[in-house]
Order: C-alpha cells, then sequence, then structure tokens
C-alpha cells in the first residue's frame, strides 16, 4: 500500500508540477493586471506543494526500505534484511531511480527555498525563476514515470534483497550523492535566474545580485560532493589514487569549473555592469553541464566505474531532454542577448579584466574536459574506431590551463576596478613574489628532493597563499566593518592555495610500493617500518573479512597500527579493500591488502604506500567549503 | 553570422553526436580476427578422450562459446543458450577457459589431474544447468583463448563454412541479440 502511495504522490507532483511550470509565467504574458497577480502568485503555493508530494513519494520509498518490503523491485535489488538500517536509508538513492527522486526531492527543496528567500523580488520574476524551475521538474518526474518508477512492484517479492552495492556501504559514500546533487540542483536555480532575466529582458545588476547567494551556495556545496567522492575513492578503492579522471567525475568537474567562473562573472555584472551576456551564458552552461552530466552517466554511451544499469529508453530520454532544455536556453539567449546594453567601460587592465580572463581561462579548461571525456563517443559515432583517453591526456591539457588561472588570483583580487595599473600591481606584490620565488626554491630541499615541477607548484601555492595573506594583513589594519564576503573570498583562495601545494606535494613525493608480505615480513620508506603482524577472520554485519595488522615503527618504537581488510559480502561475491590510513598534519601512510598468493591466504600482495600532504587536499577542499558557507552568509544577501 | 548563435550551433553538434552515440555500445569491442580464418586449435573434449579442432567443422556455420563454472555472467546466458540450442538452428561448440584458476588449489597438480577435475565439475555445473554444447573442449591454460583474444567469459563467436570468423561478442548473450543480430547472421551465412 505505501509504496502505491508513494507512486500517486509523484503523479500528482508531476500535475502539480505541470501547473507551477505554466500558470506563474503565463501570468507575465497576459494583459490584463488582475489575471496578472493571480497566476503569478500561484508560483509559491504551487511550488510548496510539489515539494510536500515528492517529499511523500520519497518518505514512502525510504519506507520500504526500512520496512524490508522486497516486494518493490528497486527495493530488492539494492537492499537487503541483514544491511544495517541507516545503510537501508541510504539506499534510497543507492541505484537509478531512487537517486533521480532525491535529484527531485532536492530540486523542489531548493525552488521552496527560492520561493522563502524571495520576500524582496519583484513578483514576476519570482513567477518566472518559480516556473523555470517547475519546468525542469515536468521533465525530471516524467523521466522518473515513464521509465524509471522506484515503486515498480515485483510478483512474487523476493525472499531477501539482493543488498546494496558493497562499494556504497560507506558513511563518504551515503552523503556523497547529497551532496553532490545539491549542487547540481543549486546551479538550476542559477539558471532559472538566468532564464528568467533573458525572458523578461532585463538583464541587469539587480538580477545578478539575485544569482550570487544562491550560486555560491550551489558552488558549495558542488565543491563538497566533489571531494567527498575522491576522499572516498582514496580510502575505499584501495589503490591510493584520488582523482581518476573517470567520465563521471568530469562530469562533476565541468559544472564546478564554469560554475566557479560564473560566480566571479556574476561580481563583475553586479559591481560594473559589464560582461552581462557573458555571464549569462554561464549560468546556462553551468547547468547544462550537469545535464550532460546526468545524460553521460544514465546513457551508458561511455564506459565508466560509476557504470549505472544502462537502458537505452532512458538515455534517449534524457538526451532529448537535454536538447530541449539546452536548446530552448540557448535559442533564447541567441535572440534575447543582443539586446542586451553593455556594461560600464573597463581598461585593458583592471580586475574586471583579469576576471574576464580567469572565466575564459576556466571554460577553455572544461571545454578541455569535455573534449577528452566525449572524444571517445565522437571517434566512435565517426566510424573512426575504438579509442579511450586517459589521465595522460588531461594531465597534460588541464595544468597548463589552470597554471595560468591560480597564478591571476592574486593580482586579480588586488587590481582596481575599471582601470589599474600594471606597474602598481607588481610594484604592491613585489615582495610577496619574492617570498613565494624563495619557498619554492628552498622548501623542495626540505621536502626530499629539488625538481623544477615540484618547485614549480610549490610557488604557484605560495604565491596564493602569500597574496591572499597580505591582502588579509592590510584589510584588517584598515578602519571599517568586514564582511563576511570578504572573509569567505580569502579563505576559499587560501584554500586553492593548501589545494595546489597538497596536489604538487603527492605527486612530487609519494612513494608507492607493492610487495608480497607474510606474517614477519617488513617494508621499509625511510624514515618508516612496516610489519606485518598478523592476519585475523573477521565477521561484520553482512561480510566477513581478512583483517592485517600492520605495525608502523619509526626509530623503533611502534607509532601506529594499521589495520586493511579485504571484506567479502555474503550478497555478491565482490571482494572490497578496506585501506588502512594513518593521516598526520604532513602525510598519510596507507596500507591495503590486495590478493592472497598461495592457497593458505598466508602470503599477500599488498601496496604500502608513503602519501605526503594528502591530508592538504581535504584541508584545501574544505577551506573552499567554509569561504563559499562564509560568502553566502554576507549581510548584503539578506535583505 | 552572429557570434550569439555560436553556443547554439556548437550545441547542436554535441547533440548530434551524443544521439549518434546513444546507439553504440562502448562494450562492444572489435575484433582483428573478423573476417579472419578462425585459429586452429585441436584439444581434449569434456566429454572423453577424443579430440577437437575447427577444421571439424569444415562446411557449416557454427557458434563458439567461452564458458566457465566459475564465470557469473555466464550463469546468466546460460538459459538462453539452452533454449536456443533446443531449436536446433546451429551448432554451438563450448570452449571451457581456465576452468582451474590460480587461486585453485588444484592448479599446481599435474595436467591430467586437472584435466580430469575440470571435466567433473564442468559435468556436474551441465547437468544442472543444462548442456546447450554439441561438444565442448577443455582449454585449461587459456592458449587457445589467446589466440582468438579472448577479452572476457563469456564470449561467442560465430564462424562461418570457411571457416572465418563472421562476428564476435563480448559479454552475457541476450534474446534479442540471438534474434536482431546473429540469426540473421547465420541465415545469410548459410545461404552462401
Amino acid at each position: 500500500m505505501i509504496p502505491e502511495l508513494g507512486n500517486f504522490a509523484l503523479m500528482l507532483a508531476a500535475v502539480v508540477a505541470v501547473m507551477q511550470g505554466v500558470l506563474p509565467i503565463a501570468g507575465t504574458l497576459v494583459r490584463n493586471p488582475q489575471t496578472q497577480i493571480t497566476l503569478q502568485s500561484l508560483a509559491r503555493p504551487t511550488a510548496a506543494l510539489q515539494f510536500v508530494l515528492v517529499a511523500f513519494a520519497f518518505g514512502a520509498l525510504a519506507a520500504s526500505f526500512l520496512n524490508n518490503d522486497f516486494s518493490v523491485l528497486y527495493v530488492s535489488q539494492h537492499s537487503n534484511s541483514l544491511l544495517p538500517k541507516p545503510y537501508q536509508f541510504a539506499a534510497v538513492w543507492g541505484g537509478h531511480e531512487g537517486s533521480l527522486l532525491l535529484w527531485v526531492l532536492l530540486l523542489s527543496l531548493w525552488t521552496v527555498a527560492v520561493a522563502v528567500f524571495s520576500r524582496s523580488l519583484p513578483l514576476d520574476m519570482v513567477a518566472r525563476v518559480i516556473g523555470v524551475l517547475g519546468l525542469i521538474s515536468v521533465g525530471f518526474l516524467l523521466f522518473i514515470l515513464t521509465t524509471s518508477n522506484p515503486f515498480e512492484r515485483l510478483l512474487p517479492a523476493a525472499l531477501d534483497g539482493k543488498d546494496l552495492n558493497p562499494l556504497l556501504q560507506d558513511p563518504g559514500l551515503v552523503i556523497h550523492p547529497p551532496m553532490l546533487y545539491m549542487g547540481y540542483v543549486g546551479m538550476a536555480v542559477a539558471f532559472a535566474f538566468a532564464v528568467s532575466a533573458l525572458m523578461s529582458g532585463r538583464l541587469d545588476a539587480a538580477w545578478a545580485r539575485w544569482s550570487r547567494p544562491w550560486t555560491v551556495v550551489a558552488w558549495t556545496f558542488l565543491t563538497f560532493g566533489i571531494g567527498l567522492g575522491s576522499w572516498w575513492a582514496y580510502y575505499e578503492l584501495g589503490w591510493g589514487g584520488w582523482w581518476f579522471w573517470d567520465p563521471v567525475e568530469n562530469a562533476s568537474l565541468m559544472p564546478w569549473l564554469v560554475g566557479t567562473a560564473l560566480i566571479h562573472s556574476l561580481m563583475v555584472t553586479e559591481k560594473r555592469g559589464s560582461f552581462k551576456a557573458w555571464t549569462v551564458l554561464l549560468a546556462i552552461a553551468a547547468f547544462s553541464l550537469s545535464l550532460l552530466g546526468t545524460f553521460l552517466v544514465r546513457s551508458g554511451v561511455l564506459t565508466s566505474v560509476h557504470a549505472f544499469a544502462s537502458d537505452p529508453k532512458r538515455g534517449v530520454f534524457v538526451l532529448i531532454f537535454l536538447a530541449v532544455v539546452v536548446g530552448a536556453s540557448l535559442t533564447l539567449f541567441a535572440w534575447r542577448a543582443p539586446r542586451v546594453a553593455l556594461g560600464g567601460r573597463m581598461e585593458l587592465v583592471s580586475r574586471e579584466s583579469f576576471l574576464l580572463a580567469n572565466s575564459v581561462l576556466l571554460v577553455v579548461a572544461t571545454a578541455a574536459v569535455l573534449l577528452g571525456t566525449i572524444y571517445p563517443l565522437i571517434i566512435d559515432a565517426l566510424n573512426m574506431g575504438k579509442l579511450s583517453v586517459g589521465p595522460p591526456y588531461f594531465n597534460a591539457v588541464f595544468a597548463p590551463l589552470l597554471v595560468p588561472t591560480v597564478f591571476l588570483m592574486v593580482p586579480g583580487s588586488v587590481a582596481r576596478w575599471r582601470d589599474a595599473n600594471v606597474r602598481d600591481i607588481a610594484f604592491k606584490l613585489r615582495w610577496t613574489f619574492a617570498g613565494a620565488l624563495v619557498l619554492a626554491v628552498l622548501l623542495p630541499f626540505v621536502l626530499g628532493g629539488w625538481s623544477l615541477g615540484a618547485a614549480f607548484g610549490l610557488f604557484l601555492g605560495c604565491w596564493v597563499a602569500l597574496g591572499t595573506a597580505q591582502q588579509v594583513i592590510e584589510r584588517v589594519g584598515k578602519p571599517g566593518r568586514i564582511g563576511a564576503s570578504f572573509w569567505g573570498q580569502h579563505i576559499a583562495h587560501f584554500g586553492m592555495a593548501v589545494l595546489v601545494i597538497g596536489i604538487t606535494g603527492v605527486k612530487c613525493y609519494e612513494v608507492e610500493r607493492d610487495v608480497r608480505m607474510q606474517i614477519g615480513d617488513v617494508v621499509t620508506i625511510a624514515p618508516y617500518t612496516f610489519r606485518l603482524n598478523s592476519l585475523d577472520e573477521v565477521r561484520g554485519p553482512n561480510y566477513k573479512a581478512v583483517r592485517a595488522d600492520v605495525q608502523v615503527l619509526r626509530d623503533d618504537k611502534v607509532i601506529e597500527i594499521l589495520q586493511p581488510e579485504k571484506r567479502r559480502y555474503f550478497s555478491s561475491a565482490m571482494a572490497m579493500t578496506e585501506a588502512g590510513i594513518d593521516s598526520g598534519f604532513m602525510r598519510d601512510l596507507y596500507v591495503s591488502l590486495g590478493e592472497p598468493l598461495d592457497d593458505a591466504r598466508t602470503e599477500w600482495s599488498m601496496r604500502v604506500y608513503y602519501k605526503p600532504f594528502v591530508p592538504w587536499l581535504w584541508g584545501g577542499v574544505l577551506l573552499m567549503v567554509l569561504g563559499g558557507v562564509l560568502a553566502a552568509l554576507d549581510r548584503r544577501y539578506r535583505k | 553570422m552572429k557570434k550569439v548563435l555560436i553556443p547554439l550551433v556548437l550545441f547542436i553538434g554535441l547533440v548530434v553526436f551524443l544521439a549518434v552515440g546513444l546507439k553504440r555500445d562502448p562494450r562492444e569491442i572489435p575484433s582483428p580476427l573478423i573476417g579472419k580464418p578462425a585459429p586452429e586449435f585441436s584439444l581434449f573434449t569434456l566429454e572423453g578422450d577424443t579430440k577437437f579442432s575447427p577444421a571439424d567443422m569444415q562446411g557449416k556455420v557454427w557458434l563458439l562459446n567461452v564458458w566457465a563454472t566459475w564465470c557469473v555472467a555466464c550463469r546468466e546466458e546460460h538459459p538462453v543458450l539452452v533454449a536456443f540450442s533446443e531449436k536446433n538452428q546451429v551448432p554451438i561448440v563450448g570452449l571451457s577457459y581456465k576452468e582451474i584458476q590460480p587461486q585453485d588449489p588444484a592448479y599446481k597438480s599435474p595436467f591430467d589431474d586437472k584435466l580430469k577435475l575440470a571435466r567433473e565439475r564442468s559435468q556436474v555445473w551441465l547437468k544442472r544447468h543444462g548442456n546447450p554444447y554439441v561438444t565442448s573442449v577443455m582449454d585449461l591454460d587459456g592458449r587457445v583463448g589467446i589466440n582468438y583474444g579472448v577479452y572476457g567469459v563469456p564470449e561467442t563467436y560465430v564462424i562461418d563454412k570457411a571457416g572465418v570468423i563472421r562476428y564476435k561478442f563480448v559479454g552475457a548473450v541476450t534474446p534479442a541479440l540471438l534474434a536482431e543480430k546473429i540469426l540473421p547472421l547465420i541465415a545469410e551465412l548459410n545461404k552462401s
């Protein structure tokens, strides 16, 4: 009964979404002022009603999971009676159908947030924004109802479920999808604002001011979601890698890059009234890339570690939806953009020009990632063979584009608006530059060997870190209240510096040993010695595991005992690796179990890694998230 | 040409590629062996001390299906093959691929013991799940598999009357694939 109610709520939600998408927008087109107000006022209540209905459907699915209702096909495919309760709940978004439902739930949540926090906006703008979000919701609800219904029954019911994919039975992965989706869906709000502005023909500073906090919040969630995914891959996949240039990772990186360009471009549009067309295009692109990511993941056109079961019908639906949404918005753009008045003038050297250069670089980097991601598909479509594009391409193309982007972060935030002077900027930053240069030359000796790559990466990181510090110190020395967005900007920039230093450190100084070990064997990565003490069988709630006890010694003293595991889940033959990691401020010690090499399972292949600076990666991401939160909390936006 | 139309044009181009890409399967791996004679071999069969070689099938269109009892996807594919074989449209020869895996305790035992064990296991498995094969050959060390470029088990090859490989499919065969691709191909090959 509960699943049927959920299904019914979802159908009603689709009907309400159509009303939410059509009526308020119609209200902006009719002549009669009374009808205008009546129709436009429907935006908020329909958004609220849609949210209630979708939340009910989501609750019904969650209840089916928690009740172990294996007569629901989706539950039987993604849960098991032995699965711990928290994971039974998280299993709601453990597969294609449920994760789409989560998508729609978050979209309607964002819509309600817009409805609540838009008191200062003119009614016609609210009507358009909520209307556009309603239309997007219609698309996704139809997608769920026609091709991916999570409430489909299984008759006769299964005795027990197939269990949640063991890879997903992990706290990191429980919150990774919701965070990432909050980011993707948040970009829909920025998109809705941009499209509404195009519809109204009023592409002005007010539009940019309204969009900014929403975009910053979406960016913050996206940053956190991507960081979580990377962190999870690092400790759960057992290879010690944290970024694989997998198509699905790229699908999340592309909206992030464009979103980063967008929050900076919005600032220029708000402050100076320039780049309006460019900013609108970025807003459309950020959401389009989120949709494209959905298409790439759900249609199975590319092979990926995130392979969801591919179904051609789904691919066709998402592609049509993508074509309609993006095609319509780009047509609207081509129609309206030429009429947009040019903003304030800018000189060749000014904060505007630095920000424009940065956003162009970010867009080019996005294009490079996009090309690498879909290149195999294009080559196949042209009948030119099968191939795959690997990390060497991405590293070779992406790094050179990011280097100038990161470098420009400092002069960009020092330069004056409208008209700046290169000599002034250079003069102001001369000590920062020299300091970064000295650190870049000296630090590699301390870290374990000089190389040009290490010095270069460290220079960039130190340059941004010192440049940020310099600006903060100067500002604190001056009178006047400092806004939260100031701190947000500089903390996020500092996070980027930490991330750049972290990446450089890992890439240049990691030591990886793939060895065979028996009990008592020792591996040394100076100054650490790893000794395999014992191998034990342990039992979890729904798996059995071999757990290794690895002592880490330094100067003959035990500093840590690592316990990597190789788990075998009852419900699937899949073996899962749980790495044993000791995190310090400067480094991780990483041990993971490979495969048993003999019948008695006493000799194992093991990965023993020394990973310097890995904690800096997560630290950098967290600082960026903190920066985003502070920027969104700025008082200016709370009116 | 107006600048503002550039994004739309680029996007339309992208959609065209995506639409074409949707019809392709990224897992469909082209084999350099297609159109080439099937590599020759002579292996013991599952049933007894006779040997089988592709030359025995000269003049017939036949399928070579790579399988193993340890292969999970084969279990999914097997009922499809059994149902298909009951229609007697084309002989299917099984290639039992590396039945004894390296982590198996019996891996290091002498060849004859391994062959005996592999036969026992395979026969039990076929009795339980049904036997679609006219015969099955034992590729214990996987050398024949290497010659055929076996990429993952299960795999299926269509070989024509002259002994030339016409089609290769990696993964579990589905009824749709049989009906839409393999049967029409067999009909065409039987005509010539």
